[in-house]
């Protein structure tokens, strides 16, 4: 298991950048280089992650970043894997790193043909549940009852359920993760790069400005995320399900915190109706049912 | 190997860079300011930053690199010993 | 010398350029390129890994990517394999990568149409990619060579994309002379990543495509600008080198076709240029002093060079198998603006309509007549036959 001691101290993804203060994603893009840098290739579409890089002539990434369309990751980050292998240039690492839109969205396509392919490099989606590069449109990745600029009563239909359209691909690795656990990601991260073709992992990026959380609670929030249970920490390997972090201890509904105690702390599901908050706990409910039967527990 | 690559100039390549937007540090309203009496250097600081504004020294010190320091205040939500306190900025 | 159609004489060039990544999604009548090239692949006879992309916008984000690593790259569509590939189309022409593509050239939908029209490939006239068409099997094959050679050079460094007319190149089976290896090799150099625009190096980290404000964009843009004006010289170059290497007479911007002294100069492209050089030959036996200009290189658009070659003629006729909605045949109108006199515009084979000998030789005829009768240029849609019936 990785420590804190574990980590070098080195930054590959510097101070100063243009991440709103707070921003769960350029937390989680340090503790990920950390454990992938420095010989690596990092591909990102058109996300948050790519304004954070701020303006030319000036970037805050020690690795190389190859910019590509929204839409692209994947297929990019696939071209650069068979570039290197064909140029006999080995031992560096490729990953994509993009947004829930450029995943769960304009990117799945290029991402489930990546996955059939078996290509071998990492993709990272760290998912703050929205558009929240464009000013915070509903992305399928918003979980049901948020509110956003394009679902300004509340999102009515639920979160689409990337890491399950993952396994179905049947790639090597497949797993979950959460900003506000940075040791169980970089974990993940770690076990992900000692294997050979896709690895997915799904990281929920709590994210202030789109919330509406002050900035100080971000990591707070992730927290209750996992401790009610909205957010399952897990791992998919060869058809096994494991459950990490947290979320090991969560199987038993009694000792998962009320799904309101989350929703209160966030802006995007003020003045929810109370009906609405049942049935989303009963949602909540429901997928730890679905993981326990896999769990065979 | 970091040969000077000569006539590479054709397309926009940006360099790596501390600061890459500036000194972040002038978007704070309040600063964290670390009590080294209480601070056990358990580094959760250092490691739940989102900035990597957060140096670690090889004796296990922290401190704030104030230039680029947004305020966000994660580092003393996280701090186990109430170390760091948020003081208004100006 | 084998018999091969457009398109496997294109695989074969390929092969012959040694490209190193090939990313490609299949669509009619592209196919034969790339399931050549599959087949030459997996029999190990090319060394290069291909990536079985699942859409055309993917395949030119592959190629980008392999080509900002130090590979050759090489891809390969049509009509709205190509239009769905657009927004990569453009990024690989800003940012300078210098991958080469074949389109075979069909009419967009809808209505579903298959067949030979240009307006696909020309559509993307803007996009900082080098533009060609060629005529034969021959040509495709000699093409997909000198395309590497021209993007690669440090003068340039620019995509380029040439096309082969649906059906009547892509699938028409022809005399194929196959570039002898050796000559290949002394021709193509293998690709130097130091020359790259974009090279990913963990040694030597570079964030490529962040935002760039105003402040400095148009400086980026006029470098491309500034290639593109070379471009032409580099394009002659490779023509007369190919030439050299293959003892075959290449062509680079434009081909003159007994045009020096022609009072009626008809301008073609494509395919159809073969039907135009038969309608110009059977005109000057009548004793019609009609000549050809084909348009070989459309980007750099080559009007110095074509003005120069219809300078003397009576009529200039330029054939357009496309349409650009209003405002008029592309060719047509990228001509006009370097002629002092006005052509004549014949848009014909939209949607892959025959255009024979025997219409380039009336409208040669056609086109005399209007300059004998002092009309300005005028656009002719030839041959048009009623919806009804």
């Amino acid at each position: 298991m990785i420590t804190l001691k574990d980590l070098p101290v080195e930054e590959y993804y510097l101070p100063g950048n243009a991440a709103c203060s707070g921003c769960a994603s350029a937390l989680s893009i340090r503790i990920a280089l950390k454990i992938l840098g420095p010989k690596i290739i990092v591909v990102i579409p058109a996300c948050c992650a790519s304004v954070i890089q701020g303006y030319y002539p000036k970037s805050p990434s020690k690795v190389p970043i190859m910019n590509t369309a929204f839409a692209a990751t994947a297929a990019t980050a696939s071209g650069i894997v068979a570039g290197l292998e064909v140029k006999g240039r080995k031992g560096i690492a490729v990953m994509g790193w993009a947004g829930d839109g450029g995943t769960a969205d304009i990117g799945i396509q290029a991402l489930s043909g990546a996955a059939e392919r078996n290509e071998d490099f990492i993709y990272i989606c760290y998912d703050n549940e929205a558009y929240m590069n464009t000013g915070t449109q509903s992305s399928s990745a918003t979980p049901r009852g948020a509110k956003t600029t394009t679902a300004v009563m509340g999102k009515g239909e639920r979160k689409k359920d990337v890491p399950e359209i993952m396994i179905a691909h049947d790639i090597p690795y497949v797993a979950t993760a959460c900003a506000a656990y940075p040791l169980d990601f970089a974990e993940k991260v770690s076990k992900a790069m000692r294997l050979k073709g896709l690895k997915y992992i799904h990281l929920l990026s709590p994210c202030p400005p789109g919330w509406r959380f002050p900035t100080e609670k971000m990591v707070e929030v992730g927290k209750a995320a996992v401790m009610t249970g909205a957010w399952i920490l897990y791992e998919w390997e060869g058809g096994k399900y494991t459950l990490t972090g947290p979320s090991k201890g969560l199987i038993d509904k009694a000792r998962r915190r009320p799904l309101k105690e989350y929703l209160a702390m966030q802006g995007r599901f003020s003045k929810i109706p109370e009906a609405e908050v049942e049935a989303l706990q009963r949602d909540v409910d429901s997928k730890w049912e679905a993981m326990k039967k896999r769990l065979g527990a | 190997m970091n040969k000077a690559k000569k006539g590479r100039a054709k397309v926009a390549l940006s360099k790596p860079s501390e600061g890459a937007s500036g000194l972040t540090g002038l978007w704070r309203l309040r600063r964290p300011v670390i009590d080294p009496a209480k601070c056990t250097k358990c580094h959760l600081c250092w490691l739940y930053c989102p900035e990597g504004a957060i140096a670690r020294g090889a004796d296990g010190a922290v401190w704030m690199i104030y230039e680029y320091c947004k305020g966000c205040g994660v580092c003393s939500e996280v701090c186990p010993s109430k170390s760091i306190s948020l003081v208004k900025e100006g | 010398m084998i018999i091969a159609t457009g398109n496997h004489a294109v695989s074969y060039g390929v092969r012959a350029a040694r490209a190193e990544v090939i990313a490609a999604y299949p669509i009619t009548p592209q196919t034969q390129i790339i399931e050549k090239l599959a087949e030459l692949i997996q029999s190990g006879e090319m060394r290069a890994k291909y990536i079985r992309v699942e859409s055309e916008h993917s395949a030119m984000s592959a190629c980008i990517g392999a080509e900002a690593c130090g590979a050759r790259t090489f891809t390969a569509t049509s009509s709205h394999g190509l239009a769905y590939m657009s927004e990569m189309v453009f990024w690989a022409g800003m940012g300078r990568f210098p991958i080469v593509m074949a389109v075979v050239n069909r009419t967009l939908a809808p209505p579903w149409s298959i067949w030979n029209e240009h307006t696909d490939m020309l559509a993307l006239r803007d996009s900082g990619w080098i533009m060609m068409m060629c005529e034969s099997a021959q040509e495709a094959h000699d093409t997909t060579v000198m395309a590497y050679r021209i993007a690669e050079d440090e003068r340039v460094l620019q995509p380029v994309m040439f096309g082969l007319d649906a059906f009547s190149l892509s699938h028409t089976a022809e005399n194929l002379e196959l570039i002898d290896q050796e000559a290949a090799d002394g021709f193509l150099p293998p690709l130097d990543p130091e020359r790259l625009p974009v090279y990913m190096d963990p040694d030597n980290p570079v964030t490529f495509g962040n935002l760039l404000g105003p402040d400095k964009m148009m400086e980026f843009r006029h470098l491309i600008k500034e290639a593109f004006g070379r471009a032409k010289g580099v394009i002659e170059e490779a023509a007369k080198g190919l030439s050299k290497a293959t003892g075959r007479e290449q062509h680079g911007l434009i081909e003159d076709y007994r045009s020096s002294d022609a009072e009626v100069v008809i301008l073609a492209m494509g395919a159809s240029s073969g039907d135009c050089k038969d309608a110009v030959d059977i005109l000057r036996d009548e004793g019609i002093k009609a000549g050809m200009v084909r348009v070989k290189t459309i980007r750099p658009f080559p009007g110095d060079e074509i003005a120069a070659s219809v300078r003397r003629a009576k009529a200039v006729a330029i054939v357009d198998r496309d349409y650009s909605y209003g405002f008029g045949g592309i060719i047509g109108r990228e001509a006009a603006s370097y002629l002092s006199k006005k052509p004549l515009n014949y848009i014909a084979g939209i949607g892959g309509r025959d255009i024979t000998v025997e219409d380039f030789r009336k409208i040669a005829e056609d086109a005399l007549a209007s300059a004998e009768r002092g009309e300005p240029g005028i656009e002719k849609w030839w041959g048009m036959r009623g919806l009804e019936g």
